[in-house]
């Protein structure tokens, strides 16, 4: 569904991206993992257009989307929940919802999509018509996810939705993840940075163990 | 409200301006130059609301366009020779305007690129300083009179032209940003990284609210010179823009009924205060700090409507 080949992306002088590939199968969860200032966040938003490539192609269902402006790959099908949650913080948690339907016209639809979030999310019900800035920083993030939903986007970005929450909410959110992924078919590009410890070890070692072979390394 | 029924009350306004108008001469000579002036600045104030209130973008160089309608509008009435009271003016001045208009939205488009890379306080020294450019290159342009100034202008702006623009600039800018597209405005406010991952397209925003903006900022440049009958650089300086500024930032940013209230009163307050002579504008200036200590979101903040004022109001009047 989505492939991203040998992507570069500099800032300046510095060289943000060298050359980054990956591919995506239709209503698969992948997660992107790594340390801070690897670069995943960047990959994400070269691939959302808000920043530019300097080599390397990314394609979505057949459609090249390399250095299309924001707007135009929005429109083709790829949604995406920014980092930092960014909600627009004068408005309420209603019109930041709209505010992500922006680009559609069928009003039944967009009142299904509408129900589902707050399905999801009752959370956002309660707080419907309260300024998107006053919510705590799991309902922001909650409200980002949801906005990004309205989108109706077939790829979802989320870049780091566990970050800066309140650590017995971050389970529910990658639930909520897992039941968007489920309920809607839809195909999710997940940024985590933090993950627990799992293995520790010399890397000879680890580089035998069974377990990370295979999630890693793609073995069978 | 819904369009059809704005449309209703600006026919309604324009009428009204017109009746009024009947009676012009009736009017106190020196009550009826400050009323001109409250509904010119009202088109400048809710013009660089769009720009400065709704879209989020700073500018300061709202003189500068007003300047650029004002000189074309003089320069096309002297050409096509009109008359005061002349049966010409009525297609003239409009013409005039429109012209003026339409060279200051140019203009405003080309202010309207720096503001797709810069932001805040950058966008505001640029526009500033575009503002400066205009006003330096018609103080260097003989066929405009340069320093002395332009003069001979045609008086024919009269109450109904004036009040009519205003109407139609706050229906235009009302219809614009309360309509489903003028949503983008306020995301592109907020947010503009956001908006741009809702799939708002904040560039065309951008240039939208500053060539919009412009264009009335020039047709009030038009009104104000076809006012005075002289216009001279130094009135479009960048003085006159953060006059403009304050009255949009006192009638609350993205607030159109209440920076039109802010445009009303700062109009009146200088003139109100000339009994007091030279401690006149010691005391507006005075008023302008105590406003911004005291309301520092503008006298009617964002959510000034007619609805809410009403419920206000009920509410106050219902003790509980």
């Amino acid at each position: 569904m989505l492939t991203v080949e040998r992507l570069e992306v500099r800032y300046g002088g510095i060289h943000a991206i060298k050359g980054v590939s990956l591919s995506i199968a239709r209503g698969q969860i992948a997660t992107m993992l790594g340390a801070n200032g690897a670069g995943k966040t960047t990959t994400l938003r070269t691939i959302s257009g808000l920043v530019k490539a300097s080599r390397g192609t990314i394609r979505f269902e057949d459609v090249e989307l390399t250095n299309r402006p924001p707007h135009e790959i929005v429109a083709l099908g790829v949604g995406q929940a920014p980092e930092g949650r960014m909600i627009f913080a004068n408005l309420t948690v209603k019109e930041n919802l709209e505010m992500g339907a922006y680009l559609r016209k069928n009003r039944a639809e967009i009142q299904n999509d509408l129900d589902f979030v707050f399905s999801i999310f009752p959370r956002l019900r309660e707080r419907i018509k309260q300024p998107g800035g006053t919510l705590s920083g799991g309902e922001q993030q909650m409200l980002a996810i949801g906005r990004a939903l309205m989108t109706r986007p077939r790829l979802l970005l989320l870049d780091e939705p566990s970050l800066g929450i309140a650590p017995i909410l971050v389970k529910t959110i990658f639930e909520k993840i897992q039941e968007i992924n489920r309920e809607l078919g839809m195909t999710i590009l997940l940024v985590v940075e933090t993950g627990e410890l799992m293995i520790e070890g010399k890397a000879s070692e680890i580089a035998k163990n069974e377990g990370v072979r295979k999630a890693y390394l793609g073995e069978t | 409200m819904g369009v059809h029924a704005t449309k209703v009350v600006l026919l309604a306004a324009i009428a009204i301006s017109f009746i009024v108008s009947l009676f012009q001469s009736q009017i106190n000579p020196y009550f009826l130059q400050i009323i001109i002036y409250i509904g010119i600045n009202i088109i400048l104030a809710t013009s660089l609301n769009l720009i400065n209130g709704y879209a989020g973008q700073f500018s300061l160089g709202h003189a500068g366009f007003m300047a650029l309608g004002g000189y074309t509008g003089a320069v096309v009435s002297t050409t096509l020779g009109a008359t005061p009271g002349g049966s010409s003016a009525v297609i003239i001045l409009p013409l005039a305007l429109v012209l003026g208009g339409i060279v200051a939205a140019l203009a405003g488009l080309l202010v309207g690129i720096p503001s797709l890379r810069l932001r805040g306080d950058y966008l505001a020294i640029t526009t500033l300083g575009f503002g400066e450019i205009i006003r330096v290159v018609i103080q260097n342009l003989d066929f405009l009179g340069g320093a002395r100034g332009f003069t001979g202008i045609p008086k024919l702006t009269n109450f109904f032209w004036v009040f009519s623009v205003v109407s139609i600039t706050v229906f235009v800018i009302s219809n614009l940003v309360n309509s489903s597209y003028g949503k983008g405005f306020l995301a592109v406010r907020d947010d503009e990284i956001a908006a741009q991952a809702m799939g708002i397209n904040t560039t065309k925003y951008k240039v939208v609210a500053f060539v919009t903006g412009a264009f009335f900022a020039g047709v009030a440049g038009g009104l104000y010179a076809h006012f005075v009958s002289y216009i001279n650089p130094q009135q479009f300086s960048f003085i006159r823009s953060i006059e403009i500024v304050v009255m949009v930032i006192v009638g609350g940013m993205g607030n159109t009924p209440g920076v039109i209230i802010a445009a009303a009163l700062l109009t009146i307050l200088p003139e109100a205060l000339r009994p007091i002579a030279e401690y006149r504008m010691v005391i507006y200036s005075l008023s302008l700090v105590i406003i911004m200590i005291t309301r520092p979101q503008g006298l009617f903040g964002r959510e000034l409507s007619l609805r809410s004022l009403l419920g206000r109001l009920r509410k106050q009047a219902m003790p509980v």
